[in-house]
C-alpha cells in the first residue's frame, strides 16, 4: 500500500514543470505584457493571424491524409512478415525519428534545392530546373517524410494485435481477401489510424523549422508566428495566447479522435 | 496485391533513407556543394574533430542526455512503481498528467517552460536563469513519459505473486524490490532509459526555447548554423551520431529479441509439461 | 487435538464497499492439514491472504501462537507460502530459489547448502540444483516451490491451489506427496483449493466456503455424509435434495410417503431439505419400489451409469452399476442411513435437482474460465469441481 508514496517526487516534478508553466501560458495570455493587467487584447490580436492558422491546419491535414495513403500498406506489410523480420522493418522505419531532425530536413534542402542535387540531375540533361522548394508542396513533403514513422508504428501495433482468428472467421464466413481487408481487417484498425493521425497532425501543425526551410514567405505556419515572437519580436503575451489557442485546437483534435476509437489506451505505444 | 505492398514499401524505405544517404556521401565529398561529387575525402571529419565550437557542444549535449535520462529513469521507474499500486482512480488521474507532455505540442512544452523560468527568474531576481540547469529540467520533464510507459507494461506482464512471495521468503518490500521487482521489470528501465537518452540527445525544440548562451547543446547549435549555408564538417557529424544512433537501435533490438525469447521459452516449458502428462 | 496455533475472530474483508468476507470465525491447530474449499469468490484466497499477511482484514483480529498479528507485514510472520502459479523467480536458479529466503534470513552458508540440498531431497529434486526454472516442468516448478517454502521451517505452510495447473495424474501423484511430506515434517498445511475430491482424499480438516462465509467445518466424512445445507451437501459431490417434512424423530415424509431416518431434534412438521446420495439409492423392480419412477436418461460413466430418473416430475441422478434403458420404469428403496435430514437454508431449492441434467453439466466449472482471484465478483458457481478434471481427461 505505502507502494504509492513512490510517485510523489514524480507528481511534485510533474506539478511544477507541466501544469504550473501551462498555468503561466494562461496567465500571459490574458495580460498586458506592460500593466499586467487583465486584458483580452491578445486573444482578439489572433484574429489578424487567421490566415497563418488555416494554412498551418491546412498542410498538417493534408500532410495526416498522406501519411495514412502511405503508412497503411507500409504497416501491413510489416505486420505479415516473419517475426524476425518484423523486428528488422521495424526498426528500419524508426532509425530515422532518432536522427536530428533538423539535419534530414537540410537533406531535403540539398536534394530540392535550386541547385540541389535533383535540378542538378535535370540540369544534365538539359532540362530546365524546378521550381522544387519554397513551397506548399515542399513543406507537405517535409512533413510526411518526419512524421510517417508516427503514423506507420500504431498501425503496425494495431495490426499485429489483430486476432487472426478473426479473419479466419471472416473468410469461413465466405470473404474473399477484398472482403477480408474491408469489412474485418480495416474497421478494426481505425483506433490505430486515429492515433496515427493525432501523433502526424500534432506536431505538423505546430512545426516551426520545416516551413522555415522548405517553406516561403506565403507558408508562415503557426510555429514560426510563436517562435517569432519569443525569440524576434520578443512578445510574450502574444506568444502565450498563440501558443494557447494552438493547444487547444489539438487537444480538441484529440478529443475528436479518441470519440471515434473506443480503445484509445491501448494504442500508442511508443 | 502483396507485391504491391512489397515494392511500395521498399519505395518508402527508400523515401525515408536517400536523404540521409545524401549526408552520408556529402560527408566523404572533397568539395562543399553536396549536388557535386568531386572526390573521396575524410578533411570533414578532421575538420569535425578539429573544431572547437562543435565537439564541446556535443559533450554539452551527451552531458544533458545522460543525466537526464538517470534521472528521468529514477523518478520514472519509482512512479511507474507508485502508479501500479494505485486504485483506479488515482491511476488515471496520474496517467492523466503524464499524457500532457506526451500530447502537448513541443513548441507549447518549450514556452510554457521557458516562461516557468523566466517566472521564476524575475521573483528570484536570478538574472540569465536559462542555462544548463533549466535544459536539464526541460529534458528530465519530457524524458519521464516515455520512461513510465516503457515501464509500466512490464509491471502488468510481472506475476504479482513474485513481489508477494519475495515478502513471504522474508524479504523487507525494499529487498523484494532489489532482490526479484527491478529483475523483472529491467528491460521496461532499460529501454525507457535508452529512449529517454536518444530523445533529449535530439532534442531541439523545447531545448531551444529554455537554453541560454551558458550552455548550449548540439542540435540548437546546428539549428543556428543552418540558418547560413551548411558546412561540410556538419554532414561528417551527421554520419557519425547515424552510426552511433544505428548501434544503439541495434543494441536495443538484441535486447528485446532475448526478453522475447525468455518469455517464450518460459511458456514452452509449461506447454511441454502439459503435453507430455496427457 | 493438538494446540491452536492460528485464530480468526470475526474476520470481514471488503474492497470497494464489496464484501468478499463476511466475519470469520476459524481455529488452526498445530500440525493439522487444513482445506478451505469453496467455489471461485468464495473468500477461500482472502483469508488465506490474511494469515500470509497480504491483507490486513477491515475488522476483526487475528492470532498467531495467541498473539495478535493483524499489522504484522509478511516477512515478519513464521508463515511461508506456496503460490498459485508458483511464482518462482525467473533470474535465479533452482538452488538459489530455494537458497532465498535462507540467505535474506543471513544464515551461514554450510547451514543454507546442508538446508538446501536435504530439501531438494525431500521433493525428488536432487541433482537439479544448477536448472534454470524456464528448462522445468510444471511439476517440478510446483516441487521447487513447495522446497523454497518449507526450507524456512515454517510454523505453517500456506498452499493456495497449488495443484491447480498440474494434469489429473500428476496431481493425484503431488497429493499424496504433499501429504507425506506434511506428516514427516509436522507443519500446520493451509490449503487453498475448490477441488472437493483433493480436499477430501488430504485434509484432516475441510472447511467449506461461499459468500464469503463459512459453511461447514468438520473432518472430509462429516462434510460428505452429514452436510449441513443444501450448498454443501451439493458442492461435495452429488446430491438429490428434495422438500420434505419432518413428522417426528427419525421419520420423514416426502412425495406424499412416510420414509424411516436417523436424524432426530427437529420440530414437529418442520420443513426440511432431504439429501439423498445418488449412490445411495438401491432399484429394484417396480412392485418392490417404495417410490417408483421413469428412466430418462442414462450416461454411462465408467464405473457406474448416472442414470436419471423422474418421479413425480422431480429428477433424480441415481448412479448404479446395473443399465436401465431409457423409459423403463424402475422401482427404489432407501435405507434409513441413506437419508440425510438438513435445516431449511438460505440454499434450500437452489440445488439438487436434475430436470436440467445434462451431459455437460461436468463442463460447467472449469476453473480456467473463472480464475481464482481476490477482486473478482464473487461466482455463483453450484457444480462440483470434478468436471476440470474430466474436462482435462479428454485433451
Amino acid at each position: 500500500m505505502r507502494t504509492k508514496r513512490l510517485a510523489v517526487p514524480y507528481l511534485i516534478w510533474m506539478v511544477i514543470f507541466t501544469i504550473i508553466p501551462l498555468g503561466i501560458v494562461l496567465y500571459f495570455a490574458f495580460t498586458d505584457s506592460v500593466s499586467h493587467a487583465f486584458t483580452l487584447e491578445n486573444i482578439i490580436r489572433i484574429s489578424n493571424y487567421m490566415p497563418v492558422f488555416i494554412n498551418s491546419i491546412w498542410l498538417a491535414l493534408i500532410s495526416s491524409l498522406l501519411c495514412i495513403v502511405i503508412g497503411y500498406p507500409v504497416a501491413y506489410y510489416i505486420a505479415g512478415r516473419s517475426p524476425a523480420m518484423q523486428r528488422f522493418l521495424y526498426m528500419l522505419i524508426m532509425l530515422p525519428m532518432c536522427i536530428s531532425f533538423l539535419l534530414r530536413t537540410m537533406a531535403w534542402v540539398s536534394l530540392l534545392d535550386d541547385t540541389g542535387i535533383i535540378n542538378g540531375f535535370i540540369r544534365t540533361l538539359g532540362l530546365k530546373p524546378l521550381p522544387l522548394i519554397r513551397n506548399n508542396g515542399a513543406v507537405i513533403l517535409g512533413m510526411v517524410y518526419n512524421y510517417l514513422p508516427y503514423m506507420i508504428m500504431p498501425l503496425y501495433t494495431v495490426l499485429i494485435k489483430m486476432d487472426r482468428r478473426l479473419i479466419e472467421a471472416a473468410q469461413d464466413l465466405g470473404c474473399d481477401s477484398v472482403q477480408v481487408f474491408q469489412r474485418v481487417i480495416f474497421p478494426l484498425s481505425i483506433p490505430g489510424i486515429l492515433s496515427g493521425f493525432t501523433m502526424v497532425f500534432v506536431p505538423a501543425v505546430s512545426t516551426f523549422y520545416i516551413s522555415q526551410k522548405l517553406g516561403s514567405s506565403g507558408t508562415t505556419l503557426i510555429g514560426d508566428v510563436i517562435e517569432s515572437q519569443f525569440k524576434a519580436a520578443y512578445n510574450p503575451n502574444l506568444g502565450a495566447a498563440l501558443s494557447l489557442v494552438l493547444m487547444i485546437l489539438v487537444f480538441i483534435c484529440i478529443g475528436i479522435t479518441n470519440k471515434f476509437s473506443d480503445n484509445d489506451e491501448e494504442v500508442v505505444t511508443i | 496485391m502483396k507485391t504491391f505492398n512489397r515494392v511500395f514499401t521498399i519505395l518508402v524505405l527508400i523515401f525515408l533513407y536517400v536523404p540521409m544517404l545524401v549526408l552520408v556521401v556529402a560527408s566523404f565529398n572533397n568539395g562543399t556543394d553536396p549536388a557535386v561529387f568531386k572526390s573521396f575525402t575524410l578533411k570533414n571529419y578532421r575538420s569535425l574533430f578539429s573544431d572547437s565550437v562543435l565537439l564541446p557542444l556535443l559533450i554539452n549535449s551527451v552531458i544533458i542526455a545522460v543525466l537526464s535520462a538517470i534521472i528521468s529513469t529514477v523518478l520514472g521507474t519509482m512512479a511507474a512503481l507508485g502508479i501500479h499500486s494505485m486504485g483506479p482512480k488515482l491511476r488515471s488521474a496520474t496517467m492523466a498528467v503524464t499524457n500532457i507532455p506526451l500530447t502537448n505540442p513541443e513548441i507549447v512544452t518549450g514556452v510554457s517552460l521557458a516562461l516557468l523560468f523566466a517566472f521564476i527568474g524575475t521573483t528570484l531576481k536570478i538574472n540569465n536563469i536559462l542555462g544548463f540547469f533549466t535544459l536539464l529540467i526541460a529534458h528530465v520533464t519530457f524524458n519521464l513519459p516515455y520512461v513510465i510507459l516503457s515501464v509500466m507494461p512490464k509491471l502488468y506482464q510481472m506475476d504479482p505473486d513474485l513481489r508477494e512471495a519475495a515478502l513471504d521468503l522474508g524479504c523487507t518490500p525494499i529487498q523484494a524490490f532489489f532482490k526479484v521487482v527491478i529483475h523483472e521489470i529491467m528491460p521496461g528501465i532499460i529501454s525507457g532509459a535508452m529512449m529517454a537518452f536518444t530523445m533529449s540527445l535530439d532534442d531541439f525544440v523545447i531545448s531551444y526555447f529554455v537554453y541560454g548562451a551558458t550552455f548550449v547543446t548540439l542540435p540548437v547549435e546546428i539549428y543556428n548554423y543552418t540558418k547560413k549555408p551548411l558546412q561540410p564538417k556538419i554532414y561528417a557529424l551527421f554520419t557519425l551520431m547515424f552510426i552511433i544512433i544505428l548501434l544503439m537501435m541495434v543494441a536495443m533490438n538484441i535486447l528485446q529479441a532475448r526478453d522475447l525469447r525468455l518469455s517464450k521459452e518460459r511458456k514452452m516449458a509449461l506447454n511441454a509439461d502439459r503435453r507430455k502428462a496427457v | 487435538m493438538s494446540k491452536e496455533l492460528i485464530r480468526l475472530v470475526a474476520n470481514t474483508m471488503a474492497f470497494d464497499g464489496e464484501t468478499v468476507l463476511d466475519s470469520i470465525d476459524l481455529s488452526i491447530n498445530d500440525k493439522e492439514f487444513l482445506t478451505l474449499l469453496g467455489p471461485s469468490g468464495c473468500g477461500k484466497t482472502t483469508t488465506l491472504r490474511i494469515i500470509g499477511g497480504f491483507l490486513t482484514p477491515t475488522s476483526g483480529d487475528v492470532f498467531f501462537d495467541g498473539e495478535r498479528i493483524n499489522d504484522l507485514p509478511p516477512h515478519k510472520r513464521k508463515v511461508n507460502t506456496v503460490f498459485q502459479r508458483y511464482a518462482l523467480f525467473p533470474h535465479l536458479d533452482v538452488y538459489e530459489n530455494v537458497a532465498f529466503g535462507l540467505r535474506i534470513a543471513k544464515v551461514p552458508e554450510k547451514e543454507i547448502d546442508d538446508r538446501v540440498t536435504e530439501m531438494l531431497e525431500i521433493v525428488s529434486l536432487k541433482g537439479f540444483e544448477n536448472r534454470e526454472i524456464t528448462q522445468l516442468s510444471g511439476g517440478q516448478q510446483q516441487r521447487v516451490a513447495i522446497a523454497r517454502a518449507l526450507v524456512n521451517r515454517p510454523k505453517v505452510l500456506l498452499l493456495d491451489e497449488p495443484l491447480g495447473a498440474l494434469d489429473l495424474r500428476l496431481r493425484k501423484d503431488m497429493q499424496q506427496e504433499l501429504k507425506k511430506i506434511q506428516q514427516t515434517l509436522g507443519i500446520t498445511f493451509i490449503y487453498v483449493t475448490h477441488d472437493q475430491e483433493e480436499a477430501l482424499a488430504m485434509s484432516d480438516t475441510v472447511v467449506v466456503m461461499n459468500r464469503g462465509r463459512i459453511q461447514q467445518i468438520g473432518t472430509p466424512e462429516d462434510i460428505y455424509n452429514e452436510p449441513k445445507n443444501a450448498f454443501v451437501a451439493d458442492f461435495i459431490g452429488e446430491s438429490n435434495i428434495l422438500d420434505g417434512i419432518m413428522l417426528e424423530d427419525r421419520l420423514v415424509k416426502f412425495f406424499g410417503r412416510k420414509f424411516v431416518c436417523v436424524d432426530t431434534g427437529f420440530e414437529k412438521d418442520e420443513p426440511v431439505d432431504v439429501v439423498i446420495r445418488p449412490e445411495d439409492v438401491d432399484i429394484v423392480p417396480e412392485k418392490d419400489g417404495q417410490l417408483t419412477g421413469k428412466v430418462t436418461s442414462v450416461t454411462f460413466k465408467g464405473v457406474h451409469y448416472d442414470t436419471i430418473v423422474d418421479f413425480h416430475g422431480f429428477k433424480w441422478l441415481i448412479q448404479t452399476t446395473d443399465y436401465y434403458p431409457v423409459d423403463s420404469i424402475i422401482g427404489i428403496r432407501l435405507n434409513p442411513d441413506d437419508i440425510h435430514i438438513m435445516k431449511k437454508s438460505e440454499y434450500s431449492g437452489l440445488y439438487g435437482d436434475y430436470s436440467s441434467y445434462s451431459e455437460e453439466y461436468e463442463e460447467l466449472n472449469d476453473p480456467d474460465l473463472f480464475p481464482e482471484d481476490i477482486s473478482e465478483e464473487p461466482q455463483e458457481l453450484s457444480q462440483s469441481a470434478e468436471g476440470e478434471e474430466a474436462g482435462k481427461d479428454e485433451n
